[in-house]
């Protein structure tokens, strides 16, 4: 195995594009780590980006967003006041990744680029509107958090190309966003449906809606129809039951070892639910 | 209450720190992977993907080849014609003709490092004929199941029975039919229990050296060195004292340390490595694989009852499967599913079955647990048809001293009644309940266990004193036993230094199982005190000239008995150390027995649950655990196993099983997956020790380490039914199980 140190993402792209065998760039580590100890994934090439600068910063860009460097730990989002002001929901499903020892270590990017359905973070990342810098040989782009998940440990991202930073929309006002997952326990556990709700209000009614579903299909989902349930509406009781039937129906959820399809398919819109009274009570300023 | 029972205490009941504590704090402790040795090698196990396989060929060159590679060892390097248990260890430590369940070990490799061992084992080439398997008890009983192991049989088995159940019981007494007749409500229900492991936190280690002349060590964290002994050079095929064990310090076992799993490996692989030292560690995923959970069960049971709660028969049917061998603790599951009551007439009936899981070891109060979970349950919807109290019908029927137990034995001093009577003043039992929570209340038996016991005590030349015991500290049993010594010879607590000892120091000890340590090492280890003493009084009747039945023993010395045997001052402990050298040689005190008075104990929990009826989640509210300790030696380490039995039972009720793939493989062998209760999903469990003495023992020592995990599932199911309305007979009861169960309860 060998082991690089890049200073830029520019290098870190070419060493990857260059590298033949099993790669993977390495920030907080508590996946890769965790695989390379059990034996599931054998690097020939690690490529470490800790050593790039900036990459445990976080910065308020010009438009009043975010930048979010790929080395940001948890515990750093997660006392970052101004953001958390901003996008409690997202930083909350950050936090709900392992423990309080993970914390210190796991970051955003990493957990979205585990590709795991049940990622904690990225639906809060979705529904916020939120989206990734990529470099690649050829340059930079930006492209939407949805768009990386491709199924159960796959991305979309092609080799060479790494994620080099997250960036959050400006929140604006009347905004508040939520993240709830269900486990069976009250930490350390993997999320059995995840949903996040970021929605914006204008004298009670709900004037712009987002809503993501995690551990409930292949990918983590942006569901439109969720969306559709809520907008225009004070988040009445009927307007609750539209948006846990869009959450149900968008469920292609399967039974394994932590939860049935019935189950998942249930409490999806249970969380749903749930998810959006928070984030209307903060959009609300409650 | 035996003449020498000691009524008042200076040390017992008291709560001083453990003498183990700081090293374990601050990580010095050493436990079984900390032992190192020069030389030293590692070894790693090649392990079987298939449920059920048989064995075509295993080719080592590729990894014999590797450099670092010292030694690979398969079944051909053991010895052959073993029998009996002796062959189930054999064949459990490594696969013979057939692979017999997922992660059954097939071959084993040593190497200069880890990582290289490691390597080695995926490179050594297993080539199966997979065969059908069977996991589940039911579908393991049915005619058509795949058969683990031809003639596997015992002779209870009549004939024509399935060829996987290997042994049959049926006992009972009264005229059950009779009995029915008799009652006013005669309910059946079946119950299944899922195998749940002991998920004791620290992993199997040792590191084992074996010479060409057959003359070996082994370090190693185990509940019983003298296990490790016998079982590792049964297997090998050596004499039992050519083998040295030292147990290290042990992050927990819960009955999953008694046996043996990769230790003959170890052993195996350093004799053909030229007698080099050999590691193993596994990792957790190994553990749940590989070592022994506790068996899976299927159970019907059927109960009379009068309207005013009177019980008038009880029939039990139970079925387990303990993995690929005979041994799921069905005995012992039908001994104490109607323990607690006074039963006219009584049936039981139970059938040991193979299924391809690992060989189930034990797991405390084995087989209590999954019967109480029956009966407990039934028994609670019975009190619930007829508008009964549960606690009150427990107590209508509840055992006394001298009663004729459910299973055959009278009891001796017990105190069953009393602990219902201290859970029925018990402030929990009138806390308010909100909407969508439930309180349940079950009690629970375990016998408790004496086994072969050798204690010594050694006078050291300043007056304190070493008590060397064969039974290594899971619960704090060196502080107990500190104590209890320390009580018996007058001197401080500090004083004493107890220290868990090799197979080399002392004659046979069994492990510490059973909840036998502090009832029995404590019994044996108040003797050689009181033998030392004797011997003490000699030396100072001597010096001072008199004779020795007029010299006693008080507050730490040896003093004139009375006014006629001559006056002189005490002569110190301390000073009859200091000069034991010139007035006869070296003091000590030793005590070796298999201790009799054993002394069973009852407990009675209660516990209040809250469900999310929208997601099936359950959380535990409140917990009581109530329990008869006979007597707290020290009691923070009486509630510590109080709470814990308690959180394993938590456990297994909620969340914990074994989840297997249509493959036969398991699915959840990391703890992320096989979900033992984290610390925030608990409250603090709350305790009263009960304390009826047990005459058996000089202070009333009763066990009381494993009747606490017994209570907790049937517990738990009553709760849940009282907060949704919904019955769950099968564990665990997961959200996904308790959502469904909340919507049929619903459509009625």
């Amino acid at each position: 195995m060998r082991y690089h140190t890049p200073s830029s993402f520019d290098d870190a792209a070419r060493l990857a594009a260059e590298a033949s065998g099993v790669t993977r760039f390495l920030a907080g580590g508590t996946d890769v780590l965790v695989q390379m100890r059990a034996g599931a994934v054998l690097p020939d090439d690690l490529i470490d980006l800790k050593k790039i600068p900036g990459v445990t910063e976080i910065a308020q860009t010009g438009d009043g967003g975010w930048k979010i460097g790929v080395a940001v730990s948890g515990a750093r989002l997660g006392a970052h006041e101004a953001l958390v002001r901003d996008w409690p929901g997202v930083v909350e499903g950050m936090e709900l990744v392992g423990s309080t020892q993970v914390q210190g270590r796991a970051t955003l990017t990493g957990n979205l680029c585990n590709g795991s359905p049940a990622a904690d973070s990225v639906p809060g990342l979705v529904a916020a509107g939120a989206s990734v810098e990529i470099t690649a040989p050829g340059g930079r782009r930006i492209v939407p958090v949805e768009d990386i998940p491709a199924g159960p440990g796959k991305t979309t991202l092609a080799a060479g190309e790494v994620i080099s930073a997250i960036l959050l929309p400006p929140r604006g006002a009347g905004g508040g966003d939520a993240y709830l997952r269900f486990i069976p326990r009250t930490e350390m556990d993997i999320a059995v449906v995840g949903c996040a709700v970021n929605l914006r209000v204008d004298g009670g009614r709900i004037t712009e809606a987002r809503v993501a579903l995690g551990a409930v299909s292949p990918r983590i989902e942006l569901v439109p129809a969720c969306a559709e349930a809520i907008i225009g509406t004070s988040l009445d009781d009927a307007a609750l039951d539209a948006l846990a039937g869009a959450a149900s129906a968008a469920c292609n959820p399967i039974d394994d070892k932590r939860g049935t399809v019935e189950f998942r398919t249930e409490v999806a819109g249970v969380l749903a639910k749930r998810a959006a009274r928070i984030a209307y009570a903060r959009a609300n300023g409650d | 209450m035996a003449k020498d029972e000691i009524r008042e205490f200076r040390l017992v009941g008291t709560r001083p720190d453990r003498p183990d504590g700081l090293d374990k704090v601050t990580g010095r402790a050493r436990y079984g992977a900390d032992i190192s040795a020069p030389g030293m090698l590692w070894g790693a196990v090649v392990r079987s993907p298939h449920a059920h396989a048989r064995i075509v060929r295993i080719d080592s060159s590729k990894a014999e080849a590797l450099a670092g590679v010292k030694a690979v060892v398969t079944r051909a390097d053991f010895p052959t014609g073993l029998t009996g248990e002796d062959w189930n260890l054999q064949e459990n430590t490594m696969a013979g003709e057939k692979a017999l369940y997922d992660g059954h070990a097939v071959a084993a490799v040593a190497a200069t490092s880890a990582l290289r061992a490691q390597e080695a084992a995926r490179l050594i080439e297993v080539e199966y004929e997979v065969l059908p398997h069977v996991i589940d008890v039911d579908d393991a009983i049915r005619p058509d199941a795949p058969v683990i192991r031809e003639g596997a049989a015992d002779a209870t088995v009549p004939e024509g029975m399935p060829p996987n159940v290997v042994r049959y019981i049926d006992f009972g007494r009264g005229d059950i039919e009779a009995g029915f007749a008799e009652a006013d409500l005669v309910m059946e229900r079946s119950y299944k229990t899922e195998a749940t492991h002991q998920g004791y936190i620290e992993p199997h280690a040792c590191l084992g050296q074996l010479g060409e002349d057959g003359k070996g060590e082994m370090w190693v964290c185990t509940q019983g060195q003298w296990f490790i002994r016998r079982m590792c050079t049964a297997v090998l095929g050596l004499e039992t004292s050519q083998l040295r064990v030292t147990p290290s310090e042990i992050g927990g076992g819960f009955g999953g340390k008694t046996t043996i799993f990769m230790e003959p490996l170890s052993l195996a692989l350093s004799r053909k490595a030229g007698g080099r030292p050999v590691k193993i560690v596994m990792s957790r995923s190994e553990v749940l694989r590989a070592t022994g959970p506790t068996a899976s069960a299927s159970m019907d049971v059927k109960i009379g009852m009068k309207k005013d709660g009177t019980l008038t028969a009880a029939r039990a049917e139970f079925r387990m499967q303990g993995g690929a061998f005979p041994g799921a603790p069905v005995d012992m599951a039908l001994y104490c599913a109607f323990a607690p009551y006074k039963l006219p007439a009584v049936q039981h009936i139970g059938y040991d079955v193979l299924a391809n899981r690992p060989k189930c070891a034990a797991y405390r109060a084995p087989g209590s647990p999954m019967g109480a979970f029956a009966v407990e349950s039934l028994l609670d919807e019975m009190c619930r048809e007829l508008d009964l109290d549960p606690l009150e019908m427990r107590l209508k029927n509840a055992v006394n001293t001298g009663d004729t137990s459910s299973y055959g034995p009278k009891f001796g001093t017990i105190g069953l009644i009393e602990t219902l009577e201290a859970t029925r003043a018990h402030p929990n039992l009138s806390a308010p309940l909100g909407p969508n929570q439930g309180r349940g209340i079950a009690t629970g038996y375990w016998f408790n266990h004496n086994g072969e016991t050798s204690v010594s005590m050694a006078l050291s030349e300043d007056g304190t004193v070493q008590v060397s015991i064969g039974t290594p500290d899971i619960g704090g049993s060196r502080a107990s036993i500190a104590l209890m010594t320390a009580e018996t010879l007058g001197i401080p607590y500090e004083d004493v230094r107890v220290n868990v000892v090799e197979t080399g120091a002392l004659g046979v000890n069994e492990p510490t199982h059973g909840s036998r340590a502090t009832f029995a090492c404590g019994k044996a280890a108040v003797e050689a005190a009181r033998q030392a003493i004797g011997e003490m009084c000699r030396r100072a009747a001597s010096e001072w000239g008199i004779d020795p039945e007029a010299v006693e023993w008080m507050n730490g010395a040896a003093q004139p008995a009375g006014p006629n045997a001559g006056e002189f001052p005490p002569m110190t402990i301390a000073e009859i150390a200091g000069k034991m050298g010139s007035t006869g040689g070296p003091i000590s005190g030793h005590h070796e027995s298999v201790p009799d008075g054993v002394g069973a104990s009852f407990g009675c929990h209660v516990v209040d649950v809250e469900v999310d009826p929208e997601t099936g989640r359950t959380t535990i509210l409140r917990y009581l655990v109530v329990q008869d300790a006979g007597r707290a030696i020290h009691p923070s380490y009486v509630e510590g196993q109080y709470q814990g039995g308690a959180v394993q039972g938590i456990g297994w009720a909620l969340n914990e099983a074994y989840i297997y793939g249509e493959d036969g493989r398991l699915q959840n062998s990391v703890f992320l997956d096989y979900r033992v209760p984290v610390a925030s999903d608990l409250p603090m469990i709350d305790t009263e020790i009960v304390e009826v003495p047990n005459p058996g023992h000089p202070f009333g020592v009763r066990g009381v380490g494993e009747t606490g995990i017994t209570p907790p599932l049937p517990a738990i199911a009553n709760a849940i039914h009282q907060a949704t309305g919904a019955r769950l007979r099968q564990l665990p009861m997961s959200p996904p199980r308790v959502l469904a169960a909340i919507g049929e309860a619903r459509q009625g």
